[in-house]
């Protein structure tokens, strides 16, 4: 779960990360006020949105005045801001964030995640920081400094003073630097993070260390025990069928083509999209309705795919083990009547009691293509998605 | 033989009268495993299955001499469960949980450097030595004993190598699922050393899927260390980059973790791929029997 920059740089200040005086604001008048407000000259009105390339996307505006702020506002406020990371549609604007400008003398890269080669918690830094991290662990990856935490001895004294001395940073600042690192680590255990990125993080010509952006993103599988950060949820920002997906407890992705598929399974719904490409079509989604799919879960998950107005075909694939794949049938057939499905339905059913499950599904007198094997169900499923497409 | 387990295994279940444990449990006795008894705090005493049911992973260790474990207790409560199985000597730890904070196995993968347990999982379906002992998920009714080695991240994409490989009459030795988790017990690299000492395995399947660089590290080991045939297949060619697919582990992240990569460097350490998942068993069939011919030719 992501949260916004506002809200991040929330988190920050409650554990000591120094980060700019800002505001946020929902309409054009609160954003002037909030200029106001806060220290000048200059001021910077941002986008609040759950994805970063903000700034060359017009997402972030330097500001004179408050006038100037309050017009930055408004040209954002109630827009879609596309950036390469938001797809075509881009992200609703329904907050920005005012903020006192900085003068920034350096820019630096700071972020903690998980390293999964290592099973541990890792910092990296960078002194080439306000850039794509990405390109420059591609392009200059000698200037990328990783440093690893023991889980139990914790963030030790000597690996803040090797990423600090890295960044170039002297005197008082090297101190400073491990309070700030200190405090990143503290939240990320204490608030179940995925990862806290700080791009930049800037020395000011003053020579402090200020946090400029400040990025959450909070592990899914921890928000039973994190009440406060699920407060913070905004679903604006989540694609809608996912949202809804995710209330039957359905994992779906949107993707861009026209074969819808509904898989049990993580692997094998991932696999179902792959055949369907190797086949010459394009899958429309990733759905996996569980290892342990039941008749409901199914009917839900019909209803998901249907509302999908770009589909041409939906293809089932099924491996039932522990789930009998007699009760799957007749879950599709329910759900194929009440929903009343008037796309191809191409269904393959492998595992317990699957000739009983095909039997049912041919005697129901519905327009349902029953697929000996994955390869023929993907073959028919492209087939009668390019016949749809055409009609 | 086998890896992992076999009918000697001594096995409790950790959650043992919740719904899942008591299923289950159900399943691996109809299997034919060695199920001596199951944990659930509170519940000490009481017969369950008709089975004893301890307070203690200590107490069932003390009381079954029980060397494996199967965890169902739900996420919140699993890193701590795998953790005492550990402290009470259980030799092999299965976490079938899903949904367990990742920090939490961070700290539990580095509690377990130290100690003599293997764990498996989480998030999988577990481990099964066909006709010998079903420790998990899986439905047993699909295996058949025999000598192909299965390794996989994912559970239903475990049964479909299995169907097939039973259908082309090869059977199994030992089937793993490692987990669909970015932070696991035994990874590809631990599993592929076992099976390539197991002498009855003749030939391995490895099913990987996007994210992290495990099938990357696992082609290094292959050629390095694995003599058998092994074929392999990954999931998510066709998946976006920066989203989670179903499984917590299977995310593009930092351009890291593509299929096109995986695929590249299993290529590169003479892996037999296949791009289609429907393909494994007719793969694995056509490179064992490859070398035997090779073998044959050898001898001659």
């Amino acid at each position: 779960m992501n949260l916004h920059e506002y809200q991040s740089k929330r988190v920050f200040a409650d554990y000591g990360v120094p980060v700019p005086q800002g505001r946020v604001a929902s309409t054009p008048e609160e954003a002037v006020a909030a200029a106001r407000d806060l220290p000048g000259p200059v001021w910077v009105v941002k986008a609040q949105v759950h994805a970063g390339g903000r700034g060359k996307a017009g997402g972030v505006k330097l500001c004179r005045s408050a006038e100037e702020a309050g017009k930055a506002a408004k040209a954002m406020l109630g827009q879609r801001l596309v950036t390469p990371q938001t797809g075509a549609a881009g992200l609703p604007v329904n907050l920005v964030y005012v903020e006192s400008g900085s003068a920034i003398e350096r820019e630096l890269y700071l972020s903690l995640l998980l390293d999964r080669e290592r099973s541990r918690i890792a910092f990296v830094a960078s002194a080439a920081g306000g850039m794509n991290i990405e390109e420059v662990a591609a392009h200059e990856p000698e200037k990328i400094l990783r440093i690893d935490i023991d889980p139990a001895a914790g963030l030790q004294s000597y690996q803040c003073r090797r990423l600090a001395f890295g960044l170039g940073l002297s005197g008082k600042q090297v101190a400073e630097f491990e309070r700030i690192a200190r405090a990143l680590y503290r939240l990320y255990l204490e608030r179940d993070l995925a990862l806290v990125e700080v791009n930049p993080l800037i020395v000011t010509k003053e020579g402090t260390i200020v946090a400029l952006d400040a990025k959450i993103n909070v592990d899914a599988n921890a928000l039973f025990r994190q009440p406060g950060l699920v407060a913070l949820r905004d679903p604006s920002q989540e694609d809608d069928m996912e949202r809804q997906a995710a209330e039957h407890e359905l994992n779906y992705v949107s993707l861009d083509g026209n074969i819808a598929c509904m898989v049990n399974g993580a692997g094998l719904a991932m696999a179902t999209m792959d055949l369907i490409k190797l086949h010459g079509g394009e899958p429309a989604n990733f759905l996996d309705v569980g290892g342990t799919a039941t008749a409901e879960r199914v009917t839900a998950a019909f209803r998901l795919i249907l509302s999908n107005a770009r589909a041409r075909a939906i293809l089932v694939n099924i491996f039932g083990g522990i789930v009998r794949c007699d009760v799957i049938a007749e879950g599709i057939i329910q759900a194929v009547r009440n929903a009343g499905v008037n796309l191809p339905v191409i269904v393959r059913l492998e595992g317990t009691n699957a000739d009983k499950a095909r039997a049912l599904l041919a005697a129901s007198g519905l327009a349902i293509t029953v697929a000996k094997d994955v390869s023929d169900a993907a073959t028919k499923a492209v087939r009668l998605a390019r016949a749809g497409a055409k009609r | 033989m086998s890896i992992l387990v076999n009918r000697r295994s001594r096995v409790i279940c950790q959650g043992f009268t919740g719904k899942q444990g008591t299923f289950h449990s159900e399943q691996a006795i109809a299997y034919g495993t060695n199920l001596v008894g199951g944990v659930t705090p509170g519940r000490g005493g009481e017969r369950h299955l008709d089975r004893p049911v301890f307070d203690t992973v200590h107490d069932a260790v003390k009381a079954t001499r029980a060397d494996v474990s199967v965890i169902y207790v739900p996420a919140p409560f699993a890193a701590d469960a795998i953790l005492e199985a550990a402290d009470a000597g259980i030799r092999l730890i299965v976490c079938i949980t899903e949904g367990i904070p990742v920090n939490d196995m961070v700290r539990v993968k580095a509690a377990l450097a130290g100690s003599r347990s293997r764990l498996v999982g989480p998030n999988c379906p577990g481990v099964i030595t066909p006709g010998q002992c079903k420790v998990g998920i899986m439905p047993g009714f699909i295996h058949q004993p025999g000598k192909v080695g299965i390794i996989s991240r994912s559970g239903t994409l475990t049964y479909e190598a299995v169907f097939q490989t039973t259908r082309a009459g090869l059977g199994q030795t030992t089937c793993v699922g490692i987990g669909g988790d970015p932070v696991r017990g035994l990874n590809f690299i631990e599993v592929l050393g076992l099976f390539e000492r197991d002498k009855d395995t003749a030939g391995i399947i490895m099913v990987g899927e996007i994210g992290g660089t495990d099938e990357e590290a696992a082609a290094e080991f292959i050629q390095r260390e694995v003599s058998k045939p092994v074929v392999a297949y990954i999931a998510g060619v066709t998946a976006p980059a920066g989203k989670r697919m179903g499984h917590a582990g299977a995310v593009i992240a930092g351009g890291k973790g593509t299929a096109a990569d995986k695929y590249a460097a299993l290529e590169e350490a003479g892996v037999r791929t296949v791009r289609s998942a429907a393909d494994l068993g007719v793969a694995m069939k056509q490179a064992l029997t490859a070398r035997r011919r090779s073998k044959r030719k050898r001898k001659r």
